[in-house]
């Protein structure tokens, strides 16, 4: 048996409220592909953190080729061959690929030697099949060069650990095969791979083991031989049986949303919504389940006026609403709670009361072009009371408030606007166990006020706390919908993987 | 125009030129490492008047090129305090440094004004290469600061192009985050190039108080600090570029003292608006060809926050 390359021992990372990683264990062996499963927020991005220098761990050691070590930085974790690549590029657009692979490498003779940096870059490149121009510019090339030139990065400062974190997501299906074949050979060469993604496929096609990832916690490890597709999404769901409970849905009124066949793009251009069709009645929790990326926040883009339908009909009320504008989606009473509270949600740099005004601007608010102020701060003031919202003052940049209080207030502005219809995405998300508790009991508040719920989630616990039906979704399509009583992990950890009862792999 | 006046144009274009360009070189080492500095114009006021002082003084040359480097760097200490430490505005900072730099020069200066320089950097040709016909007059007929400008910028732009330390700082300006990931101090080096910066807008001053003018006048700039920061865009952030710019904009200059002699109907406010004219000009070619792609370092004027990711 060959020694480990990098062995991470009891790995715990505390942040205040939340621990990321719970005593972690994972060896990581020259010659093999390491796939790393796991939900959004199941630890994975901060153990990978701490392995390349980024975070200290708050307890356990980090053993490189047998002995332990301490990193200060990313600078230590580079020399000590661990090389990453991070989802969103790290490069310079403007300078050339060479000077990219350059830079980052703090130490190094006083002049450059380009011609020399260039023949090691082509030579490397020709070796891993890695094929790009050291002269081109950075801001011409594509995604998968960029990529490429990552990779060539951690090879030309001689990494013998190579992460990298869900690289498929930006390449093509032909750039995907050609990304496989090449991290073969770098694992053939000695290098151990580690591959962060959340694609059962291909973690499939890849890896030469699995470890998943949920809640901070190993909750699984594989060897390719015993890696079952149903195995692995139990692994990432979890394993507990879920409290489902009877929900009554008899008091749910008439039908306030009404999808057909809608279909809209992604960022990427492609397709992120495909034929989407469902119902919600007012008073009704409707649960939408299924790994992210899967066309969730598309969903909720195209429902907030965000993002046009491609095709399809959006019915409210009886009334078309079709690629409306936001402002005409929040006067039918639409209500959109994003997953970015500080990026979408709120203006970090305001106050509490400006916050409260931005919806309402000029609705009540206001007075022809004057904004009343008075009412805007009554009515904060009643938020943060009627939520419990715990803050320094209504008059502090809200970005100095913790996630949980943030949220509160966030849901409060949009309850307080007594929405007929609220699309919340991941609500609970980074949120401690109290915070969780009041945003749960405000949603389900609402519910009783008669206003449709559309909860967007990857908690399935959550889905079954809370939700009268759900549906998973699965590569832009609703592939399932069931009430809550009949949900069960296997049925929806089949149908999260795109396995439908059909029978086979969906798309 | 016989050839005599053409190459006197053209050497007093290189003298008037000489003190944008010292100042220019601040500001593009300043900007490449991503901070701007406005406060180019005061920097330089301050230079010269500290400048003048030290010379008259002592008598010293050096002493006064030592006192002008000195006071730059100074004012560009506070610049790189309020804007690296504090994060502070950089516009605001340096326009405030500028105000403040008109002022003190102006106070410090009371007693000196309108008097002649003791010392003064005279023109020294250079044996042999003075004597290429036309561009050995126009080049090597200079003084000392003229030829250490010209050193300069070769010193620069092989740093930035050629060496491991210029690249950094080059990336200091573009994405400062990747310059911390692999341990490289972004606050230490962007202090080191500000002040650097504003050294050689100090030394500009000085060629005005020492040199060009001789004397010292208060707010003798007239605005060449403004001329530098609209010249560093003009030269799209390359020092070479930044040498031909200082000449051409020097050149205008040059050619208000010699309209007359030449006879040109042109007013003198027009050509002090050519740089400016030409610094759009070139804003609008350049934008428009690269799609919209300036050449502008990309984290220029944001201040680095280690916490911000």
């Amino acid at each position: 048996m060959t020694l480990p390359l990098i062995s991470m021992r009891q790995i715990t990372k505390r942040f205040p409220g939340v621990i990321a990683n719970n005593k972690i264990n994972l060896e990581l062996y020259p010659g093999e592909i390491h796939a790393l499963l796991g939900e959004n927020g199941s630890g994975k991005s901060t153990l990978m953190s701490i392995l390349t220098g980024l975070y200290k761990p708050t307890e356990g050691c980090i053993m490189v080729g047998g002995e332990e070590v301490k990193f200060a930085s990313p600078a230590d974790a580079i020399a000590s061959g661990i090389g990453m690549v991070h989802q969103h590029f790290k490069l310079i657009e403007s300078f050339t690929v060479a000077e990219n692979i350059v830079l980052s490498q703090s130490k190094g003779g006083f002049l450059l030697k380009p011609e020399q940096i260039i023949a090691d870059i082509e030579s490397l490149g020709e070796k891993y099949g890695l094929q790009v121009d050291p002269r081109a510019y950075v801001w011409q090339l594509g995604v998968g060069e960029k990529q490429r030139v990552e990779i060539l990065r951690m090879l030309y400062h001689r990494s013998r650990v190579l992460i990298l974190d869900e690289p498929t997501a930006v390449l093509t299906p032909q750039e995907t095969r050609e990304l496989f074949v090449n991290l073969r050979k770098m694992a053939d060469d000695g290098c151990a791979v580690v591959f962060i993604s959340h694609k059962l496929n291909e973690v499939e096609e890849l890896a030469d083991r699995v470890t998943v990832l949920r809640g901070g916690c190993v909750t699984g490890s594989a060897a390719k031989e015993d890696m079952r597709r149903d195995k692995l999404v139990q692994m990432m769901i979890g394993r507990e049986v879920l409290n489902t409970y009877e929900k009554n849905c008899e008091h749910c009124g008439e039908v306030v949303l009404q999808l057909e066949q809608v279909s809209a793009l992604n960022d990427m251009n492609t397709v992120g919504l495909n034929n989407v069709r469902l119902a919600v009645r007012a008073g009704e929790i409707y649960g939408i389940a299924g790994v992210s990326g899967n066309g969730q926040r598309e969903l909720a883009e195209v429902l907030a006026g965000l993002r046009p339908a491609m095709g399809g009909k959006i019915f409210f009320y009886g009334q078309d609403l079709t690629n409306k504008k936001p402002k005409e989606m929040i006067e039918a009473g639409i209500s959109y709670v994003p997953e970015d509270r500080l990026g979408m949600g709120l203006v970090p740099n305001l106050d509490s009361v400006n916050n409260v005004i931005l919806k309402e601007y000029d609705g009540k608010f206001s007075k022809g072009w004057r904004i009343r102020r008075e009412a805007a701060i009554a009515a904060t003031k009643r938020i943060v009371e009627d939520f419990d919202v715990k803050l320094g003052s209504i008059f502090q940049p809200v970005k100095m408030m913790s996630g949980g209080n943030l949220q509160k207030l966030l849901l409060g502005r949009e309850i307080a606007a007594k929405p007929k219809l609220m699309i919340v995405l991941y609500p609970v998300r980074g949120l401690d166990i109290g915070a969780i508790e009041a945003v749960h009991k405000l949603l389900l508040q609402l519910k009783e006020e008669q206003t449709a719920i559309i909860l967007v989630s990857e908690e399935l616990e959550e889905i079954a706390k809370l939700a009268d039906r759900v549906g998973v979704m699965f590569a832009g399509q609703i592939l399932g919908e069931f009430p809550v009583s009949e949900m069960d992990t296997e049925k929806i950890g089949a149908l999260m993987a795109g396995i439908t009862e059909a029978g086979g792999a969906g798309v | 125009m016989n050839e005599t006046l053409l190459i006197s144009i053209l050497a007093a274009s290189i003298t008037a030129g000489t003190p944008i360009l010292f100042a220019a070189l601040g500001e593009l080492i300043s900007e490449r490492a991503g901070v701007t500095n406005l406060g180019v114009d005061g920097m330089m006021l301050v230079g010269a008047c500290a400048g003048f002082i030290a010379a008259q003084q002592t008598g010293s040359l050096l002493s006064g090129v030592g006192m002008a480097l000195l006071a730059g760097s100074l004012m560009a200490l506070i610049h790189a305090f309020l804007t690296v430490t504090l994060r502070a505005n950089q516009v605001v900072s340096g326009l405030a440094l500028t105000l403040f730099g008109t002022g003190l020069s102006g106070y410090l200066g009371l007693d000196y004004v309108g008097q002649q320089a003791t010392v003064v950097f005279s023109k020294l040709a250079v044996p042999g290469l003075s004597e290429i016909p036309v561009l050995g007059p126009v080049l090597f007929r200079q003084d000392l600061l003229v030829y250490c400008s010209y050193i300069l910028v070769a010193a620069v732009a092989f740093y930035l192009y050629r060496t491991r330390a210029g690249l950094f700082m080059r990336a200091l300006g573009e994405n400062p985050a990747a310059v911390d990931a692999v341990g490289v101090n972004v606050f230490g080096l962007r202090y080191l190039y500000v002040i650097m910066g504003g050294a050689l807008a100090g030394l500009g001053g000085a060629y005005l108080s020492l040199a060009y003018a001789p004397c010292w006048l208060e707010n003798m700039t007239a605005g060449r600090g403004w001329i530098a920061v609209a010249l560093v865009i003009f030269a799209l952030w390359d020092p070479w570029r930044a040498l031909l710019g200082s000449y051409l904009f020097g050149g205008i200059d040059a050619l208000g003292f010699h309209l007359q002699v030449i006879g040109l109907p042109v007013s003198v406010f027009i050509l002090n608006m050519l740089p400016y004219i030409f610094t759009i000009v070139v804003l609008i070619l350049v934008l428009a060809r690269k799609g919209g792609r300036l050449a502008a370092p990309q984290a220029l004027g944001q201040p680095y926050d280690r916490e911000e990711r």
